[in-house]
């Protein structure tokens, strides 16, 4: 096996004309402005998606807050680029940083919890990272957060959504992304191997907010403004309903649903009345027919994993089964 | 050389005394034998000698590489230092494929870092590479090659007793503990564990313990057996000075002396 | 002296009104182990019926009341038929994520007919007050008359559940569901019921709030839902006298933390009880330990 065989050159190449493409559409103007906001949100989108599958639908562990990380990754990012004056990608990078931290701090106690129980505390945890943001007056309070700067362009939200993917795809077809999935099928077998699974609940938890944590930054610095509500409840379920309808424990599930789901909501926008009953109607319909989301737990080709064929020698083995 | 150790091992669940003070020794390479009616306690033995209960009160003292004693130590901590089990209700990962099962055994053998995993590099392909021959050898042995990418909970019933005992194995443990192999097997099928048994022990250094009720197995395979009855220990001997045993007899076997 | 006496009035009613909202939950828990993220919606139902009876139709206070905790137990007989009856089986993040989108169905259809603004509820109680120890501690009609109600729904549901055959029946199937299928229990049936008991009890609470905060909105429901829940899981899930002890529990802390300059973090309190509980004692006060077989 060879990080430059000919699949994984072709992969980046693909990348690298599609974005250099959409690059071009933007600056001609066949994309406008409206298309650029949708776009980023997908990718923003993608990241969180990505992100918690890692954390509910690879380790199997339930969380209702998500949007927290994001949360802590937006306002993170916008101290630090609108007040502390720091370059964008120090604020990039340390919202994961802060972000992923947060995430080992509050998984550390709660993981140790299981199903709903760990459901409800991650919900009381985002609850209360939205109150003490509501009431910190330096980064706005209720009111908001004004002026950030906008840094967020399509080369960033790129970049950080194809990271995202090549790390947890990378993580989950590692020894530790395999432990992750045995602890989410059997946790007491898999400490039964050796698997510490509270260690590998936290480093789950800690990718996923880093992950969170960085589209919060990307979604502060592209739209000027933020405000405690934004990363609410709605928020969390929001990000789950993709995983969920994309396919737990599928990484491409998560970004077809994303896509989908971005622009299920964008066409929406015109009947804002009905949007919320269609958006609950469609969540309903899903869980009724295909509760196992669009993809299940498959990928597309090229998120497999990847076995070596190479002949064993079956030197001593075992000469007890002739009938089978 | 003592392998094990235990000393005045109790354990309750609220009110209810599920071991009571159990003292044993066991030799390393040997084939042990743990019988007794449901509710013995023989699983929550093997529950104790992994980790998964904490004692009541006693100690557990493994010989291996070093000394070990299992006091407030997790199992996954007692599996990395090389105790391996199979559950009575086959615990298998029902959704990965029957390779990664045994890619899991190898988990405490893996070393590289979280830099490695995500970014890929070389000592990534190192590893990988390595386990990956090594599982696989480890279910050409098993006859599960051909079953290889086929998803654990699809397999037959034998096939998934003899994974997960292949998935314990991969952890190349010191000893190996065995909860109701031949559970749910026909007299073809426990023949061949019969076997598979043997030669484990055989082609492997190390020292198995198992649960069984079937009695034909364990007379045939172990070389020493104890005898637990409603949390105590009322026995320990050779298959032989078992079969003789008053209290076992009246505890145990009843009166279908003729068992052997 | 006087103050603290004013809080625990305020910090029971409150408390009441949680006690009644949780008992749903840790009910519906109990028996099939699910989340019901619509009750706290099943809850602004009620408050909305009991405005439109009393506003629309000058009904008294009491038959409206009855009116509400009727309609919202048929609503809760329907959404358990309709949306969780075939998820039984299912894994619990499908049943969780179903009750989610029936609390948001609820939230949105009931916005769309309604529209998004506050509404006052009408003054159905005269408003008498007594007042104590020189006029410093008040003591509402209101307040006695959701202290009075609260109590008497509680006594009503400990006679159901105690003392008959239905009310064994439920504790049987939260005992174990598949064995009383077994023993010849209409589960089907016990769920139903279930269902309405705990969706007439947050009707009631509903119609409470509305008569004591004189507000309503349709998202009302979604953050004193949650607090139910949290007030349940404090009392142990699946516990009946928990439900009970950790409403007034919760009632009692947030009025105290409110009083003291904190309102504005009692959401954040309560959400801080229900970890630290989860975290020390994760079968609550009341609730019983169960150990998973190896």
């Amino acid at each position: 096996m060879n990080r430059f065989n000919k699949k994984n050159i072709f992969t980046i190449v693909g990348l690298v004309l599609f974005y250099i493409t959409v690059q071009i559409l933007f600056n001609i103007g066949i994309l406008d402005s409206y298309m650029e906001l949708n776009i980023i949100l997908i990718c923003i989108n993608i990241i969180l998606a990505v992100g918690l599958n890692l954390i509910t639908g690879f380790t199997g562990q339930f969380s209702l807050g998500h949007a927290a990380f994001m949360s802590i990754g937006a306002y993170t990012s916008a101290v630090l680029t609108a007040k502390l004056g720091q370059p964008f990608f120090i604020g990039i990078i340390l919202s994961g940083i802060v972000a992923a931290l947060a995430g080992v701090l509050i998984g550390i106690p709660t993981l140790r919890l299981k199903g709903d129980y760990l459901a409800i505390a991650t919900l009381g945890f985002g609850e209360i990272i939205k109150i003490l943001a509501l009431n910190t007056d330096y980064i706005g309070g209720a009111i908001g957060f004004n002026d950030i700067p906008q840094y967020t362009n399509w080369t960033w939200a790129f970049g950080m959504t194809v990271l995202s993917i090549v790390v947890i795809k990378n993580f989950i077809n590692s020894y530790k992304g395999r432990a992750c999935i045995a602890i989410r099928e059997d946790e007491i077998a898999a400490e039964a191997m050796g698997v510490n699974a509270t260690h590998y609940k936290v480093l789950a938890f800690a990718i996923g907010a880093f992950f969170a944590g960085i589209a919060g930054s990307l979604y502060a610095n592209y739209f000027y403004f933020i405000k405690p509500d934004s990363f609410g409840f709605m928020k969390s379920i929001d990000i789950l309903v993709i995983v969920v309808f994309g396919g737990l424990g599928s990484i491409s599930g998560s970004i077809v649903g994303a896509i989908v789901l971005s622009v299920v909501s964008t066409l929406l926008q015109s009947v804002a009345d009905l949007r919320m009953i269609i958006y609950a109607l469609v969540l309903f319909g899903i869980m009724m027919f295909r509760p196992t989301g669009l993809m299940g737990k498959q990928e597309f080709k090229g998120f497999k994993l990847k076995t070596i064929k190479k002949e064993v020698k079956a030197s001593e083995s075992f000469k007890g089964y002739e009938s089978i | 050389m003592k392998v094990l150790k235990v000393t005045n091992l109790s354990k309750s669940f609220g009110g209810i005394k599920a071991l009571k003070d159990i003292s044993l020794e066991i030799n390393k390479g040997e084939i042990i034998g743990l019988i007794g009616q449901n509710g013995a306690g023989k699983t929550t033995f093997f529950n104790l000698l992994t980790g998964i209960y904490n004692p009541t009160s006693g100690e557990i003292e493994y010989n291996l590489d070093k000394k070990i004693t299992s006091k407030d130590l997790k199992p996954h901590k007692i599996a990395y230092y090389g105790i391996s089990r199979t559950f009575q209700n086959i615990r298998l990962f029902q959704n990965m494929t029957v390779l990664e099962n045994v890619l899991l055994g190898y988990h405490s053998r893996f070393k590289y870092g979280l830099a490695s995993t995500v970014f890929r590099l070389p000592s990534y392909y190192k590893w990988e590479d390595e386990k990956y021959r090594h599982a696989l050898n480890l279910l050409e042995k098993f006859n599960l090659m051909d079953k290889k990418d086929e998803t654990a909970k699809n397999l037959s019933y034998g096939d998934q007793r003899r994974l997960e005992i292949a998935r314990a194995l991969a952890a190349k443990p010191k000893v190996l503990l065995l909860d109701e192999p031949a559970a749910g097997m026909n007299p073809n099928e426990t023949r061949e564990l019969t076997s598979l048994i043997r030669w484990i022990r055989e082609s492997y250094d190390l020292t198995i313990i198992l649960i069984e009720h079937d009695m034909s197995l364990v007379m045939d395979v172990c070389e020493k057996i104890f005898v637990f009855d409603s949390g105590t220990l009322i026995a320990e001997g050779t298959p032989e000075e078992i079969n003789k045993n008053e209290r076992v007899i009246k505890a145990y076997l009843g009166e279908e002396t003729e068992i052997c | 002296m006087e103050q603290v006496f004013q809080q625990m009035i305020n910090g029971i009613s409150l408390g009441g009104i949680y006690a009644l909202m949780a008992l749903g939950y840790t009910m519906v828990y109990g028996i099939i182990n699910l989340i019901n993220f619509a009750h706290g919606d099943i809850y602004m139902v009620g408050a909305y019926v009991g405005f439109a009876l009393t506003t629309f139709f000058n009904i008294g206070f009491l038959p409206a009341l009855l009116i509400s905790m009727a309609a919202t137990s048929l609503l809760g007989i329907i959404i358990e038929k309709i949306a969780y009856k075939p998820l039984r089986k299912s894994p619990r993040i499908t049943a969780l994520i179903t009750a989610i989108s029936i609390s948001l169905l609820l939230q949105y259809t009931m916005m769309y007919f309604v529209g998004p603004q506050t509404r006052t509820f009408p003054e159905v109680l005269e408003s008498k007050s007594l007042k104590f120890l020189n006029g410093n501690v008040i003591l509402d009609v209101k307040n006695i008359y959701i202290i009075a109600i609260t109590l008497i729904l509680m006594i009503a549901l400990q006679f159901i559940v105690r003392k008959t055959k239905m009310g064994k029946a439920m504790r049987a199937s939260s005992y174990d569901l598949e064995a009383a299928e077994l023993m010849g229990v209409n589960v089907n049936k016990v769920i139903s019921f279930t269902f309405a008991m705990g969706s007439a009890l947050a009707g009631a609470a509903g119609v409470l709030v509305g008569i004591y905060y004189n507000t309503i909105n349709p998202l009302m429901g979604s953050l004193p839902g949650l607090k139910a829940f949290v007030a349940a899981v404090l009392g142990g899930i699946g516990a009946i006298p928990g439900a009970v002890l950790g409403g007034f529990s919760l009632g009692i802390i947030e009025t105290i933390v409110s009083a003291n300059g904190g309102s504005v973090f009692k959401d954040a309190v309560a959400f801080l009880i229900l970890i630290l509980v989860l975290l020390v004692r994760p079968n609550g006060l009341l609730g019983k330990t169960a150990k998973e077989k190896v």
